[in-house]
């Protein structure tokens, strides 16, 4: 491969697969919302610090704004989007609404893509699991005790109680 | 003037990359995890450089455990560390290190290599790796050589990387000869904090309580990490009490020339460097720690 300035990239986005070019300095969360027109994801400071841009790449949370689109290139990536089930809110979700651990939204979809991660690593997270897992998240809102239990409900709902 | 525009490659295999590292000028610009390069590029700091992206090198992946030696690969990501049973065993401290590091999405990108490379006096794994005398292994086209870390990096930002080089790996001896590993970090909040002071410790206690080897080192105090053969050889053959650190106070004090800046002051740093060496005497760090793991 030579250096270029656009760069051929093929990855799957939610279960489907795309090819694009991109510019060897765009972000990938810049082709998630201005060209994939997922507009889920969120940008708030663009410097990894507030992680309402967490999207899960190869089942892990990574910030969208501070990995290139180049890098997506043959990489799984998940962002809020793909969390509906058949036309239905996941589990996940329905336990952030009723849990009210959602005011303005503006860090929903981090959290939720955080906690998903979070989910599929480790089934049955006790506290310090799930408050480690959205220390990079900010929220403005909910103080984040109602997103601390949305996510252990949903953890309860899914796989049952804490061994 | 049209700006240049900022070109990308992806190189698959180490001699793929350093023969393209040798054909590319001094336009290019090494990115790992990218976590301080994409905030670079996106101030403008860079612009117009080829990216060469080393994220795809199998060479510089992986930890390898030998009997008295752990090899940790350049581009291992910080959560890969806090996660590997053989840098438990073998530098608890920079496991540590690495377990309260930025937030966990920064340590799933932010690599070793990268952290070491930036050469940031706050840099958390430096201070883990300065006490246990790391060496680094660099590659170019042309030859590999291994340097210690602290001859490698040379001041905020400035690091001993000669044109068309690459670190591979980093080479540390297991410090298995000691009874205490810690690492402890003042920043303004848990998560997602840059240390205003860290600090690295490893001692050996006999078992009544007496500083048999000692090693420290400080982040965030000086341009680059502080270790002090003078703090450390008075320490040693003395009890590790309050009062045996007390009298410490003025030779790490002469160690030490941190500076006033956004985050603190430097006034706050001089007693914050010793306040973390105070630490050493609570036997049980704080229970989000990792020690005593031997
Ligand atoms: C939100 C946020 C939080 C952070 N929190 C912390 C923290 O808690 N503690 C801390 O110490 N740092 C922190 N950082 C800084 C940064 O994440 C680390 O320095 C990280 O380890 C850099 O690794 P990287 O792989 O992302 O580096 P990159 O951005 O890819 O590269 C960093 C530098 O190293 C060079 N480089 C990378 N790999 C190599 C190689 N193999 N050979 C030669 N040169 C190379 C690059 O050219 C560049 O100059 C944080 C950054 C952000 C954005
Ligand atoms: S927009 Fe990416 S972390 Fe804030
Ligand atoms: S709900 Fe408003 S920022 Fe979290």
């Amino acid at each position: 491969m030579e250096p270029c300035r656009q760069v051929p990239v093929a990855f799957t986005i939610n279960g489907r697969a795309v090819s694009l070019e991109v510019a060897a300095d765009e972000t990938a969360l810049h082709v998630i919302r201005d060209r994939l027109l997922l507009k889920g994801t969120k940008e708030g400071c663009g410097i990894g610090e507030c992680g309402a841009c967490t999207i899960v790449v190869d089942g892990k949370a990574v910030n969208a704004c501070l990995m290139l689109a180049a890098q997506l290139q043959g990489r799984n990536i998940m962002t809020v989007e793909g969390l509906i089930e058949k036309h239905e809110l996941s589990v996940l979700q329905k336990a952030f609404l009723e849990d009210h651990a959602v005011q303005c939204g503006f860090c929903t979809p981090g959290m939720l893509m955080s906690s998903c991660a979070l989910l599929k690593d480790k089934p049955r997270p006790d506290k310090g699991d799930i408050v480690d897992a959205i220390s990079g998240n900010l929220c403005r809102c909910t103080g984040y005790q109602q997103v601390v239990g949305a996510i252990q409900d949903a953890a309860r709902r899914l796989f049952g109680e804490k061994a | 003037m049209m700006r240049p525009k900022a070109t990308y490659v992806r190189p698959g295999t180490l001699t793929e990359a350093v023969d393209l590292l040798q054909d590319l000028d001094d336009r290019c610009k090494l990115l790992a995890g990218g976590t301080d390069v994409a905030t670079e590029l996106r101030s403008g700091a860079i612009r117009g450089r080829c990216l060469v992206d080393l994220s795809a090198l199998p060479e510089l992946k992986g930890i390898h455990e030998a009997e008295e030696e752990l090899v940790i690969g350049s581009g291992v990501t910080l959560s890969e560390i806090a996660s590997s049973a053989g840098v438990a065993r073998g530098a608890p401290a920079l496991a540590k290190a690495a377990a309260v590091f930025g937030s966990r999405q920064i340590r799933n990108m932010a690599t070793i290599g990268g952290n070491i490379c930036r050469a940031s006096p706050a840099g958390d794994t430096l201070p883990p790796l300065y006490v246990q005398d790391a060496e680094l292994e660099l590659t170019s086209s042309s030859k590999t050589r291994r340097v210690s870390i602290r001859d490698f990096i040379q001041g905020p930002g400035r690091i001993d990387l000669k044109a068309g080089e690459i670190l591979k790996c980093i080479r540390l001896k297991k410090a298995a000869d000691f009874t205490m590993h810690r690492f402890d970090k003042i920043g303004n909040r848990k998560a997602l904090a840059v240390s205003i002071v860290n600090l690295a410790g490893l001692v050996a206690l006999s078992p009544d309580g007496i500083i048999q080897r000692i090693r420290l080192a400080w982040g965030s105090v000086a341009p680059t990490v502080v270790r002090s053969s003078r703090v450390e050889a008075f320490l040693t053959g003395k009890p590790l009490r309050m009062e045996t650190l007390d009298q410490a106070y003025p030779l790490v004090q002469d160690a030490i020339s941190p500076i006033d800046d956004a985050r603190a002051s430097a006034a706050y740093r001089r007693r914050v460097a010793v306040g973390l060496l105070f630490r050493l005497t609570t036997q049980q760090e704080s229970p989000d720690s990792i020690m005593d793991i031997a």
